[in-house]
């Protein structure tokens, strides 16, 4: 079980609606999703083209290059496989098993 | 008359915007972000100058609204920028959103605002209807009764909204200050610079190695926190203001408090009032006391916070109290002045001290003169009134065509 929250007094909280940097990484989007991008490694020609569109940088790139999608942060929203050029395809969108 | 109190200070003929901008100039914030409006226009129309000339090293932002300026200062402060501006009337009205925006994100803008009447019927003249619709933003609000108070409340500014972290706006009459010529003392650039100090935010967006989020949602959970949060500063922030007069006082020789007490010692008859008319009420008061007639005079320098505790105080000694309104807040219960005289009285005398009684007086609307004859009229009510005469209507428009 998740520990509760312990949510923060007027005088802990920083003064005037500050939030420290890069807490959407604790965030998990993901769980909103109702499609997944399914990426098809064989098919990838690494043209980046994914990884520039995708608004939550949720393509996984390593030395350079397309590994994975981060499902923990995927929103599902599709701009990625629409994004992928149509000749290849590498990317499709499948519905999220409940 | 402005008797000169520091030995370095240089005595000059210039009008409320002309000292507004000077003291500005020697500030020399980091940016300032505005919109020309008459009156306020020659504050920046000047300040421009300013910086066009080389005078002061300001980034100038000329912006294409108030709520454009407003913004901009919003974003100049947050990012770590020292930021002031000017406005009256609508274009205050125009800032709305942006002004509570200011507090809730605690930026310490510094706000030169000269009172003017709101449209419509469409009017440039002096009244305190603008500001006083704002008196629940958030912001620290300063008014002057002249041209050196303004300078004055201005050189004191920067350091109140800075150290309390709260949007501070500094105001003079529409006209009868803003474009008067009067005798002011100006002190040297240096020493202005040297008592404004500088700025130094705890956080700021350009802060590459500490980033943050700025104005993220709030909901149920967080939402009043930091709404509590900016009702405590508000709260606590008495002891700072006066501290900063008192370094005034002891830096420049002139002294201000949370408000004026003029001839209060053994009053008991008085009026509270706000801004320039306080200068035509005090004549009134010495020709009474030249009578016998124990009248006194409170001015509010600080309106916001409102100081209800000291005000109580000085008020519970009185038998009867006029409330000079130059605003109407068209409740049909009185104008923002008295509600909060007669709250802070209400309050007092919670704890045992005794109420006096309170009428209140809207005046001045739009500009429209108050002159001598109009408040012995006042006088010789609460004298009345303290002789055991009716009250009668306890909201009353003077030098209006009924
Ligand atoms: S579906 Fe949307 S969020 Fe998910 S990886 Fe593709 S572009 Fe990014
Ligand atoms: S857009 Fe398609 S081909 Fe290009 S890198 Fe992404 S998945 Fe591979």
């Amino acid at each position: 079980m998740k520990a509760e929250e312990h949510k923060l007094t007027a005088k802990e909280l920083p003064v005037g609606d500050i939030l420290e940097a890069g807490t959407a990484v604790a965030f998990k989007t993901g769980a909103w999703r109702s499609i997944r991008p399914v990426w098809n490694a064989q098919k990838c020609i690494q043209c980046m083209i994914c990884w520039i569109s995708c608004p939550d940088t949720s393509i996984i790139v390593k030395d350079g290059k397309v590994t994975g999608i981060n499902y923990d942060h995927c929103k599902g929203c599709g701009i990625c496989a629409v994004e992928c050029p149509k000749k290849v395809c590498a990317i499709t969108m499948e519905a999220e098993k409940k | 008359m402005i008797k000169t109190t520091y030995a370095k200070g240089k005595v000059v003929a210039k009008t409320g915007n002309e000292v507004m901008a000077e003291a500005m100039r020697q500030i020399a914030p980091d940016v300032v972000a505005a919109y020309p409006i008459t009156p306020a226009t020659e504050i920046v129309q000047i300040f421009s100058q300013f910086v066009a000339d080389g005078l002061v090293p300001t980034e100038f932002v000329a912006v294409e609204s108030e709520h454009s300026a407003m913004s901009a200062c919003i974003g100049a402060c947050a990012a770590g920028a020292r930021t002031m501006t000017g406005t009256s009337s609508q274009g205050l009205a125009l800032m709305w959103e942006m002004l509570y925006i200011a507090a809730g994100l605690r930026l310490p803008l510094v706000m030169a605002v000269i009172n003017r009447a709101l449209s419509a019927p469409i009017n440039i003249h002096g009244d305190q209807s603008d500001t006083m619709g704002a008196r629940d933003a958030g912001w620290i609000q300063i008014y002057s009764e002249n041209s050196q108070e303004a300078y004055d409340n201005m050189v004191q500014s920067t350091r109140i909204a800075e150290k309390l972290q709260l949007p501070t706006m500094i105001t003079t009459d529409g006209f009868i200050i803003s474009h008067c010529m009067e005798v002011v003392e100006i002190l040297p650039d240096e020493d202005v610079k040297k008592f404004a100090g500088e700025f130094k935010p705890e956080r700021y967006l350009l802060d590459i190695k500490r980033p943050y989020t700025l104005g993220a949602i709030d909901l149920q959970d967080y939402y009043f926190e930091h709404r509590f949060q900016l009702a405590d500063a508000m709260n606590n922030a008495i002891p700072v203001i006066l501290e900063v007069a008192q370094d005034f006082y002891k830096t420049f020789g002139r002294k201000y408090d949370l408000y004026e007490k003029y001839c209060m010692d053994d009053a008991e008859v008085a009026l509270v009032i706000i801004g320039s008319a306080a200068g035509t009420a005090k004549v009134v008061v010495d020709d009474l006391r030249s009578k016998g007639v124990k009248a006194g005079l409170i001015k509010i320098r600080v309106f916001r916070p409102f100081p209800a505790k000291q005000l109580a105080a000085d008020l519970a000694k009185l038998k009867v109290v006029a409330v000079m309104d130059r605003a109407d807040s068209c409740s049909g219960a009185g104008a923002p002045l008295y509600t909060d005289v007669t709250a802070a009285l209400y309050s007092n005398a919670n704890a045992g001290l005794p109420l006096p009684k309170v009428v209140d007086y809207v005046y001045g609307l739009g500009g429209r003169d108050i002159d001598l004859d109009h408040f012995h009229e006042v006088f010789a009510r609460l004298e009345k009134i303290k002789a055991g005469g009716p009250i009668g209507p306890v909201v009353e428009y003077i030098n209006v065509r009924k």
